[in-house]
């Protein structure tokens, strides 16, 4: 997307949280143990090999009957392995207790549910006014925390920012929370990381990590409602959004547009990408999109628009204008 | 091997085989933008496309069909659960009444809900009163349900609204519409 981007946008291996370098630690701890158990077995394998009684094709090879030795090395294997297993379980709890314990003053609160293949994202507030609905790109304030509600629209699905936070699902009548802090600003990707259907790897989410004041003037442009069009051509494709079947499932605030199927489009403009980061959001690419979604995502639920082609041009100049 | 051997032995694989064969149309989805609507005696694909009914079923949610028919079972529209239709029980029929509204209060949907999407909604409301396959019926679904799954019901007799013709129901509902 751009250059900030570069390294460490969707790595687990670059950490950029508390939670992530948490996970990253006992990924680490969890590598070396396997890497050290993996090597004793090859070096044991070769040693036996090494060792293993000789014969000829035509003598047999001399086994001692009554050797104790490799009973006691086989109770030295299953000691170290009992104590090995039992360091990760050690390791597995504490990382889950740090996980845990993530300081959470002044958290944020965000509502995030999944749909098939897309997020809608309602940002919450003690002061109902200032509370707004987005979808598909994911801002957070950087180094304060943020509390995600998590619940999904239809079947399960998984949110996994790697650089930021481990995965947890999305369950379809149930709640789960993850809570996260970024500390560093730059573009992020998360992903759905639980097989949802068709288009379950065209389900990212992007996500923003901004310096607190810019956060702040982000969400302060998001509350407000959408500007009315400017000129002629937006004007006109006003009238065919809202006189047609977008509004059956979309959402822009400010007009009698108000159904929560599909992606709030209030401030679609002001997004990076299209279709939960299928496309990049430019009037080339939306024209392409709204005239076939189901030719860059097919399965996808938004039907195609059958605007012609001056109709879509207007539409298009309409949608980008929903800065 | 005898004959009787080898027919023990091929006819579970060919029965395996018959009920695959016929488990291939089943849930085929169609991600094409415009799939023309079916034509006069023609059987309606959407009716026997699993994929299609269960589409019909999110869609007949998502635009709050219950808002009026209140999950097939009827308040200020009548219900979808019995085969009893004022203006007609064929699929085509009642796509028409989807996108062309029918008197006493039914909206037209045409220019709000793409054809393809009011023959997938047609579909299910059918499904609702057993009319289709219980293999393509619906078995289950996102929402709170009234009465079992539509692959579990049995097939209502199709029938038009004896006791309310239509004349009737409309000064009906005009009358309540004028009490209101």
């Amino acid at each position: 997307m751009n250059a900030s981007t570069s390294g460490g946008w969707q790595d687990a291996l670059l950490a950029h949280g508390p939670q992530a370098a948490q996970v990253l630690d006992l990924w680490r701890i969890t590598l070396a143990v396997c890497t050290l158990v993996f090597a004793l077995v090859l070096l044991a394998l070769l040693v036996a090999l090494w060792r293993a009684p000789r014969g000829t094709h035509e003598t047999a090879p001399q086994i001692a009957p009554d050797d104790r030795k490799p009973l006691r090395r086989v109770g030295v294997a299953i000691a170290a392995s009992t104590l090995l297993l039992l360091a990760l379980l050690v390791g597995s709890v504490v990382t889950d207790r740090a996980l845990a314990q993530l300081g959470l003053r002044d958290a944020l609160h965000i509502e995030l549910t999944g749909h098939q293949w897309w997020w809608s994202i309602h940002y919450d507030d003690p002061d109902p006014s200032r509370t707004f609905d987005t979808a598909n790109e994911l801002h957070l304030p950087l180094g304060r925390p943020a509390i995600l509600t998590l619940r999904s629209g239809d079947v399960i699905h998984s949110v996994w920012m790697p650089s930021l936070a481990g995965k947890k699902d999305l369950i379809p009548g149930r709640t789960t929370t993850l809570t996260l802090r970024a500390d560093r600003a730059g573009l992020y990707r998360g992903q759905c990381a639980e097989f949802c259907g068709a288009q379950h790897a065209w389900m990212a989410l992007p996500v923003s990590v901004d310096e607190p004041a810019r956060f702040d003037a982000w969400a302060d442009a998001q509350r407000a409602t959408a500007k009315p069009p400017g000129d002629e051509l937006a004007r006109r494709g006003q009238r065919l959004v809202l006189g047609g079947d977008c509004v059956m499932c979309h959402a822009i605030r400010g007009t009698d547009a108000g159904a929560r199927q599909g992606p709030d489009l209030t401030h679609l403009a002001a997004r990076g990408t299209l279709g939960a980061g299928t496309l990049p959001n430019d009037a080339s690419h939306l024209a392409a999109w709204v005239s076939n979604p189901a030719a860059h995502k097919p399965g996808v639920n938004m039907p195609s628009a059958t605007f012609s082609p001056d109709d879509l041009q207007a539409v298009v100049a309409y949608l980008r204008s929903l800065q | 091997m005898t004959r009787a051997d080898a027919l023990m032995v091929a006819m579970p694989g060919l029965v395996l085989a018959a009920a695959m064969l016929g488990g291939c149309e089943r849930e085929q989805r169609r991600f094409d933008p415009a799939t023309p609507p079916p034509m006069a005696g023609e059987t309606i694909r959407q009716e026997r496309n699993a994929y299609d009914v269960s589409q019909g079923k999110r869609l007949f949610r998502w635009y709050n069909c219950s808002g009026c028919h209140a999950g097939g079972g009827g308040g200020i529209g009548p219900p979808l659960i019995d085969a009893r239709w004022r203006y007609g029980g064929e699929t085509s029929q009642i796509v028409q009444s989807i996108l062309h509204g029918r008197p006493g209060g039914m909206p037209a949907f045409a220019g709000r809900i793409p054809d393809e999407q009011a023959w997938k909604i047609a579909a299910y409301v059918r499904s609702m009163s057993g009319q289709l396959r219980t293999d393509v019926a619906a078995n289950r679904g996102d929402a709170l349900s009234s009465g079992p799954p539509e692959s579990r019901r049995s097939r209502e007799e199709i029938a038009l609204d004896p006791t309310r013709p239509a004349s009737a129901s409309i000064a009906a509902s005009a009358v309540s519409g004028a009490q209101r």
